[in-house]
């Protein structure tokens, strides 16, 4: 018989992960409200570094609440979500990337 | 192993005290498996929408922009709100992993009423908008926000709706391995709805209010 691989996070004593994880994103939320309400930052640097820390915050979703990594076999799950996400920034990068032509076409 | 054990569980999938009891069949495991599966193509979906918004963003056909429709406080609340209902969401399988039933169900009434809390506020918002003229026809930018904040909002209620059924019965079978593999489907399903408020709330209302 074959042997599986186990990747579960144990469930003892006081949640912090949990805890991290809201500390986390609440302060990546500050941190983009603060820049783009704020200061009064280049709109295209407060866009990028916003864009960026809400990536952040996926990571945290993913990894401290979603239990991400964890299955009974093999996780397949990191890279179907990793593959929709390529195919998420393709779409939207893509659109932003092809209508910035639209100003010098027309 | 025991033949008792063989019998009501299987052969492949022997029950292991390392495993947590969502896992505890086989069957458990693939449902969990294709439901990431079901979260990237809504992750696909909502790239789609974002995509329709970028573009549309500054078509307002001489309706309002962004920077005169969105209310700071409303989105604010709305964050807020759905930040602190992924963590109790989070907490509630935790409680599940623990085997507290009362503990977990409590920690999930708190993430509905958090997530009707979410509701209300962008009811409120939407139903503002259209008072002052800002309806979906009006513009290009507003025909891709509604969509795109709508189509959240719309998830959101279903997760509210089917979070109150997982929560009914676990209040009638205790965690059983069915009732503990709906209940860590539907919180999956929540924490990705508040990342992709997080990601609404960035390329929507913050960028909304920078240009």
């Amino acid at each position: 018989m074959e042997t599986k691989e186990h990747k579960f996070h144990q469930e003892t004593g006081f949640p912090w992960k949990h805890v991290i994880g809201l500390l986390l994103s609440l302060v990546l939320t500050a941190i983009a409200f603060w820049l783009a309400l704020a200061t009064h930052q280049p709109p295209a640097v407060v866009i990028s570094i916003i864009v960026v820390l809400g990536f952040g915050q996926l990571l945290v979703q993913l990894y401290m609440f979603m239990h991400f990594t964890e299955s009974d076999d093999r996780a397949w799950q990191v890279p179907t979500i990793y593959f929709a996400l390529f195919i998420a920034f393709t779409v939207v990068g893509g659109s932003i990337w092809i209508m910035s032509f639209r100003s010098i076409v027309s | 192993m025991s033949n008792a054990h063989t019998a009501i569980h299987g052969d492949h999938h022997p029950v292991d005290p390392s495993v947590p009891v969502e896992y505890h069949e086989e069957e458990n495991s693939l449902r969990i498996a294709g439901f990431w599966v079901f979260l990237g193509s809504d992750l696909v979906l909502f790239s789609c929408l974002f995509a329709t918004y970028v573009v549309m963003h500054g078509r307002v056909a001489g309706g309002p922009t962004s920077q005169q429709l969105f209310d700071v406080t409303g989105f604010t609340i709305e964050t807020i709100a759905l930040l602190f209902s992924s963590f109790t969401c989070g907490l509630a399988t935790y409680e599940m992993r623990r085997g507290n039933r009362n503990a977990m169900v409590t920690w999930l009434f708190i993430t509905v009423a958090l997530g009707l809390v979410f509701l209300g506020f962008e009811i409120d918002e939407f139903v503002h908008n259209v008072s002052i003229g800002a309806t979906m026809q009006r513009s290009g930018f507003l025909s891709a926000f509604f969509t795109l904040v709508g189509t959240h909002g719309c998830h959101v209620t279903m997760g509210t709706l089917w979070m109150l059924s997982v929560i009914i019965q676990l209040i009638r079978y205790g965690i059983t391995p069915i009732t503990a593999r709906k209940a860590f489907i539907v919180s999956i399903y929540w924490h990705f709805l508040d990342a992709v408020w997080i990601f609404i709330f960035t390329v929507v209302y913050l960028t909304g209010k920078v240009v």
